[in-house]
């Protein structure tokens, strides 16, 4: 139970044979010899638990490296998730703010019907006259739901109408799906994810509801979801796009203001709209590596 | 409408004032505050302890058993708040034995096990001689938990008590860093968040490690002085200057970085800046302000107890208010860089207010319970093992106090032979 003091013991009976006292050096050597010991395995566990984090951070950052691990077939049966790289474009040319997506995504996927829980929403950039910033809302904003008048369906107030507006877009927000998720690299248990397809996803059975994802992305992308007790947001309705169908705000939007595809097929319609627009993505220097494209957007949109 | 909202409700900044819809819920409130905080008292007594059994500082002597029990209560009660704040409590242990390295939360389990881990023993060796003791000497169940803590060791001779207090001394300088390591982790949680304008910082670790010595040593300086109203015993002068010392030099430290942070904020106009300044003299302007006062006042009064070299009752009395406010400053500034952090939207467009439940786990009232607790816990810590009891011994090597001195088994008269003793 205690070496130092077995030792010690075990001396005194050599030092009683021959009536000295213990000189202070020797203990002072056999501690130090004990220190030393200790100090060198801590330096060994220390360097070796570095060289753990050391290689982890590469491997969770390039998908190349972590790819080999995953099986051809995925989870879902039929659908081989090293064959697909989805991407998301938001054309905010055609987005009207009718916001159809955003109820569409709270009904598809059980997202609690409260405004403070969204996995997308549509935001509104309206530029007056005389000014030089934008005032900024989304459906969230209390003035649009004392406008809609309930929380299950969203609608913008027309609160511009007498003013005099210089330009106004608007738009939709979700989560990236990074290349470099730092909601993935500071998930305490791996809770949450990157799959080979490039989908960002939440095991709800293993994430243990910290909210340091929550904190982690540069996009609100996240939120706590108050029925599971766990972090939520969006898949790209991942249930539908491993069986051949568009994610649900996809599907709904009738201008056809959001596209999805896959990227390794060049005939899709994200890679078409990647070529015939100039691009970009949100907070890029982040360094996440966002996967979700908006053209024609000012720097005020973030 | 306005209970939508009532968590964090919009303030409508000079323009857009715009904030995610998933940010008016704020995801870490007033038990992440508490955290770090108690977190921080750790390190700061346990820093105390070790300038007596590492250093041999003698000033320290009075205060440095009380503080290894006072790091060890507040190490024990650190992961509640934490724990209390999670989703799913039942899963807390996944981040030990499936923990994902390149999460900054995931090292707090291994940090603060390996932490207790050398608490325990430091606290076994500081205190074996009292166990023996206490094992020969009380009767019932309380004796028999004496005696499974001597763990079978019940020599005391002079050589034994001399190898405790080397092991004691050398388990203590590897605390140090091990100190400093828990509470530099502690601000790297918070510095390494890039989508926080408010945390990500390379200083976030210094800033927390020092004021983590200000509020711990604060922290000791009110238990030490209570205990010793309580118990109505004499409080040691020299320590009290020696803690003011630490305390003054930990305050410059943390005040001279905070000040820095600041003013690289302004001068460099970080990003959003313009709403950092209406965070500042907004939502935020209490907190700062308490932050701010209750550094600079114990800074000039711990600054004329030192240069006048003030002693008795007017020692005690200022540098207990001191420290009182330190403890205050410290929390004024966990409040600010978790819910201030929070209160910045990731827009840079706008602000958010919060208000925290008065119940509830997530409310001040559960919070407060907890940090309470600490003390608490303490209080049965030292009953357990009290830490200014004189050790009997007797010329055998072997206690037999009851018999040398009856029920007590402390012989008051040998106070004077046991301090020299512990002198070495």
């Amino acid at each position: 139970m205690n070496p130092a003091w077995a030792r010690c013991e075990e001396t005194e009976k050599s030092e009683e044979m021959d009536k000295n006292k213990p000189s202070k050096s020797e203990i002072g050597r056999r501690g130090f010899m004990c220190l030393l010991g200790k100090m060198s395995a801590t330096a060994a566990v220390c360097s070796s638990v570095a060289a753990v984090a050391l290689e982890s951070v590469p491997t969770a950052a390039k998908p190349k490296v972590a790819e080999p691990q995953y099986p051809a077939t995925g989870p879902v049966p039929g659908y081989d998730w090293t064959k697909h790289r989805w991407a998301f474009g938001v054309d905010t040319t055609r987005c009207i703010g009718c916001l159809r997506c955003v109820e569409a995504c709270k009904v598809e996927n059980n997202v609690p019907f409260n405004p403070n829980d969204y996995r997308t929403w549509v935001e509104r950039y309206v530029y007056l006259e005389g000014e030089d910033k934008p005032h900024i809302d989304s459906q969230s904003d209390p003035k649009n739901i004392a406008a809609a008048g309930t929380l299950t369906n969203y609608r913008f107030s027309d609160r511009y109408r007498d003013a005099k507006v210089e330009k106004s877009f608007f738009v939709a927000k979700l989560c990236n799906h990074c290349e470099n998720p730092p909601c993935v690299q500071v998930c305490p248990v791996g809770a949450t994810y990157k799959t080979p397809d490039g989908v960002v996803l939440i095991d709800k059975n293993y994430c243990i509801g910290c909210r340091y994802c929550v904190q982690a992305c540069p996009y609100g992308a996240r939120y706590f979801n108050d029925e599971t007790n766990t972090a939520d947001k969006c898949t790209w309705c991942y249930h539908r796009i491993t069986k051949g169908l568009k994610p649900a705000c996809v599907e709904v939007c009738p201008v056809q203001a959001r596209i999805f595809g896959d990227l390794n097929d060049p005939s899709s319609t994200i890679n078409e709209f990647i070529r015939s627009h100039r691009v970009r993505v949100l907070k890029p220097w982040t360094g996440n590596g966002p996967h979700v494209f908006y053209n024609e957007i000012d720097s005020e949109v973030s | 409408m306005d209970t939508w909202f009532h968590t964090a409700p919009y303030v409508v900044s000079a323009y857009s004032g715009y904030v995610y819809p998933n940010e008016t819920v704020l995801p870490w409130g007033v038990l992440i505050v508490i955290y770090p905080y108690i977190t921080g008292l750790v390190a700061g007594a346990f820093i105390v302890s070790s300038l007596y059994h590492t250093f041999r500082i003698e000033s320290f002597k009075p205060v440095a058993r009380l503080a290894l029990l006072s790091a060890f209560a507040f190490l024990c009660f650190a992961p509640t708040p934490l724990l209390s704040h999670l989703g799913h409590r039942e899963r807390a242990f996944e981040a030990i034995w499936t923990a994902h390295w390149t999460s900054a939360f995931a090292a707090f389990g291994y940090v603060a096990s390996f932490y207790a881990l050398l608490l325990v023993l430091d606290i076994w060796f500081a205190f074996r001689a009292d166990i023996v003791a206490m094992a020969q000497t009380t009767k019932g169940a309380a004796g028999r938990l004496y005696r499974i803590l001597t763990l079978g060791s019940y020599d005391v001779s002079e050589r034994a008590l001399g190898y405790d207090r080397k092991w004691a001394g050398v388990l203590a300088a590897l605390g140090i860093p091990a100190a400093i390591g828990l509470h530099g982790y502690v601000g790297f949680v918070f510095g390494s968040v890039k989508s926080r304008e408010w945390w990500s910082s390379d200083l976030m670790p210094v800033i927390f490690l020092l004021s983590a010595v200000v509020s711990g040593v604060a922290a000791l300086v009110v238990i030490y002085v209570v205990s010793s109203k309580l118990r109505r015993t004499a409080i040691d002068e020299n320590c009290m200057t020696g803690l003011a010392r630490v305390m003054w030099v930990s305050l410059i430290g943390t005040m001279a970085v905070e000040v820095l942070e600041y003013m690289e904020m302004v001068y460099r106009r970080v990003e959003g800046f313009d709403m950092i300044k209406q965070l500042v003299a907004g939502p935020m302007w209490v907190s700062l302000a308490t932050q701010a006062l209750c550094s600079l006042v114990p800074f000039v009064i711990l600054t004329v107890l030192l240069v006048r070299r003030v002693r008795g009752r007017a020692l005690v009395g200022w540098m207990s208010f001191s420290a009182v406010l330190m403890m205050v400053a410290v929390l004024a500034m966990r409040w600010n860089v978790v819910i201030g952090g929070q209160e910045l939207s990731k827009t840079l467009t706008g602000i958010l207010i919060y208000a925290p439940s008065l119940w509830g786990r997530e409310g001040v009232i559960w919070a407060a319970t907890l940090f309470v607790g600490s003390f608490v816990w303490l209080w049965a810590l030292v009953r357990l093992l009290p830490p200014w009891a004189p050790i009997p011994t007797s010329k055998k090597g072997i206690i037999n106090a009851r018999a040398d001195f009856g029920e007590t088994g402390i012989d008051p008269a040998r106070r004077h032979e046991w301090e020299l003793r512990e002198g070495g």
